[in-house]
C-alpha cells in the first residue's frame, strides 16, 4: 500500500514499485488528464508538478512519491480557466489537445519562476513538449499573453 | 515500455545507501533524477533487482564555493547548477553548459551525479568535468576516493565505480575572473543530446597573446576528449582570426569519430572544427571584456 498526496488530497493504492506515476494517476486514481505519449521523457505529455516543480510522470515511479506533493492538470482552473488556459483558448494554442495538459503544467510552473520571459525563453522551455498539431506559434503567443495578463493581475 | 519488477529501497543516509549497494552489488542500481535510468528501465535496457533511491539524501544536494574550489553534491539538480549565483560566479562555464541540458522539466530532476555516472559521451557535465580536470569523489564501504575526470570516464557509459561505491560529490577548480570560456553544441532539435559539443577555457598574457588554452570535445569518441594543444604552438601567439581557425582545424585533426549510419565521421569532424572556432571566439571576447 502506498499513500500519495495528489492535488492536496491523500490517496492510497496498492502498487508494485515498478508502476509509473502516470499509470497510477490514470488507472488507480482516474486522473486521466495526465497524458502518456512516449514513456521515455521526450514528449512532455505526462508532465505533472512534484513539489511545485515540473517533472515527467513517466520517469517517476509512484512509490518514490510518498512524502511529496503531486499536482496534476485536474487541479488547474477548477473553478474557471487559469490565465494560461484562457490564453491558449483565445490564441488557438491547441487542436487535438493531447499535448496540452503537459504544456499547461510546464508553463504554470515556469511562469511562477520567470514571470516576464522573453520569446526565446518560452521557446526554450517549449522544446520539452511535442505538439503534432499546432506548429507551436500559437502556443508561444499564448504563453506570452498569459505572462502579461498574470503580471498585470499582480500589479 | 514498462520496467521489469524491482525491489525498492529508500535509504535515509549515505552510509545506508552504500550498505545497500554493497549488499546487492551488481543487482542493485542507484536512482537519482531518473532522467536517464528511467528511460532505460522503461525500455528494459536496465533490469536491476534492487533500486536504491538517493532522493532522500538531502545532504548530497549542496554547492560549496570556497576560494579555489567549487564542490557540488551528487544530488544537486541541473537547474540549480544552471541558475545559482555561486556557480555563475565560480564557474560560469559549468552554469552555461548545465542550462543546455535536455529541457526545463528534465533539469528540475536530473542531477550532476547522475550525469557523471551515466557518462554519455556527448553529455555536457562530463565534457566540462574533463576540460576542467574536475575531481570526482566516490564513497564505498572501504572509504572515500578521489578520481580525476580523465580517469573516471573509461568508455561509453562506463566509469570507475567499484563494487558498492557511489558518487557523492565533484570538485571543480574555480575559474579565474580573467579566464575566457566558450561553450558550443549542435543538436538537430533543442534539448537532444549534442551531436558534437566543444568547451574551451583560455587566458591571455599582458600583451594580449595566448597564455593558456584548453579545449575538450564531446560526442566524437567513447569519452569526452581533452585535446593536447602542445603541438599547435599557441603560447605567445597573437589571437588573430586565422590563428583561431588554425587551432580549430588542429582540434578537428586530433579526433577520430566513428562513421555512423546517419552521421558520417567527416560531418562530426567539420562540426567539431566549426564549434571549436566559435567557442574560441566566444572565449576571446570574454577575456577582452575582462581586460577592457
Ligand atoms: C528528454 C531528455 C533529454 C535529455 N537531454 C540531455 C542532454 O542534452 N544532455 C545531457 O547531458 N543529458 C540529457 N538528458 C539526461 C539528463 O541529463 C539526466 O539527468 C542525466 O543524464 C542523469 O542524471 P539523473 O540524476 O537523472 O540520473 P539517473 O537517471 O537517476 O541515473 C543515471 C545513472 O547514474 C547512476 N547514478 C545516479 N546517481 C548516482 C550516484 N550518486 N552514484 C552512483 N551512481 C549513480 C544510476 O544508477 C544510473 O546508472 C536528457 C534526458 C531526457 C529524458
Ligand atoms: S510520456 Fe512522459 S515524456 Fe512522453
Ligand atoms: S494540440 Fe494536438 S498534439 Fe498539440
Amino acid at each position: 500500500m502506498i499513500s500519495l498526496t495528489v492535488n492536496g488530497q491523500t490517496r492510497e493504492t496498492v502498487a508494485e514499485p515498478r508502476r509509473l506515476l502516470c499509470d497510477v494517476l490514470r488507472e488507480d486514481f482516474n486522473l486521466t488528464g495526465t497524458h502518456v505519449g512516449c514513456e521515455h521523457g521526450v514528449c512532455g505529455a505526462c508532465t505533472v508538478l512534484i513539489d511545485d516543480k515540473p517533472a515527467r510522470a513517466c520517469l517517476t515511479y509512484a512509490v518514490q512519491m510518498e512524502g511529496h506533493e503531486i499536482t496534476t492538470i485536474e487541479a488547474v482552473g477548477e473553478a474557471q480557466l487559469s490565465p494560461l488556459q484562457r490564453a491558449l483558448h483565445e490564441e488557438h494554442g491547441l487542436q487535438c489537445g493531447f499535448c496540452t495538459p503537459g504544456i499547461v503544467m510546464t508553463f504554470e510552473a515556469f511562469l511562477r519562476d520567470v514571470p516576464d520571459p522573453t520569446e526565446e525563453e518560452v521557446r526554450d522551455v517549449l522544446s520539452g513538449n511535442l505538439c503534432r498539431c499546432t506548429g507551436y506559434q500559437n502556443i508561444v503567443a499564448a504563453v506570452l499573453k498569459a505572462a502579461a495578463t498574470m503580471r498585470e493581475a499582480r500589479l | 515500455m514498462k520496467p521489469a519488477s524491482f525491489n525498492y529501497h529508500r535509504p535515509q543516509t549515505v552510509e545506508a545507501a552504500i550498505g545497500l549497494l554493497a549488499r546487492y552489488g551488481a543487482s542493485a542500481k542507484p536512482i537519482a533524477g531518473g532522467q536517464s535510468l528511467g528511460p532505460m528501465l522503461n525500455m528494459r535496457l536496465a533490469r536491476p533487482e534492487h533500486l536504491v533511491d538517493l532522493n532522500d539524501l538531502v545532504e548530497l544536494d549542496f554547492l560549496r564555493a570556497s576560494g579555489e574550489v567549487l564542490e557540488i553534491g551528487a544530488m544537486t539538480r541541473h537547474i540549480r547548477i544552471a541558475t545559482a549565483p555561486e556557480v555563475r560566479r565560480a564557474h560560469p562555464l559549468l552554469a552555461a553548459a548545465a542550462a543546455t541540458i535536455g529541457h526545463y522539466p528534465i533539469r528540475q530532476r536530473g542531477t550532476i551525479g547522475g550525469s557523471l555516472v551515466h557518462a554519455d559521451p556527448a553529455a555536457q557535465i562530463p565534457l566540462i568535468a574533463t576540460l576542467c580536470n574536475a575531481e570526482i569523489i566516490v564513497s564505498g564501504m572501504a572509504g572515500t576516493r578521489e578520481v580525476s575526470a580523465s580517469e573516471f570516464f573509461q568508455a561509453v557509459m562506463t566509469v570507475d565505480l567499484r563494487h558498492g561505491e557511489m558518487l557523492t560529490a565533484v570538485r571543480f577548480p574555480v575559474l579565474a575572473a580573467t579566464t575566457g570560456w566558450g561553450f558550443r553544441l549542435f543538436s538537430r532539435r533543442r534539448g537532444d543530446f549534442a551531436i558534437v559539443a566543444v568547451a574551451t577555457t583560455l587566458s591571455l598574457d599582458g600583451d594580449g597573446r595566448f597564455a593558456t588554452v584548453d579545449i575538450a570535445v564531446g560526442g566524437v569518441d567513447s569519452v569526452p576528449l581533452r585535446i593536447d594543444l602542445s603541438g599547435a604552438a599557441i603560447k605567445g601567439e597573437i589571437p588573430t582570426e586565422s590563428r583561431v581557425s588554425d587551432m580549430a582545424a588542429f582540434v578537428a585533426d586530433r579526433i577520430n569519430p566513428d562513421d555512423g549510419a546517419t552521421i558520417p565521421a567527416e560531418y562530426r569532424r567539420k562540426l567539431a572544427a566549426e564549434l571549436a572556432r566559435q567557442a574560441l571566439h566566444e572565449a576571446l571576447e570574454r577575456t577582452r571584456g575582462v581586460a577592457s
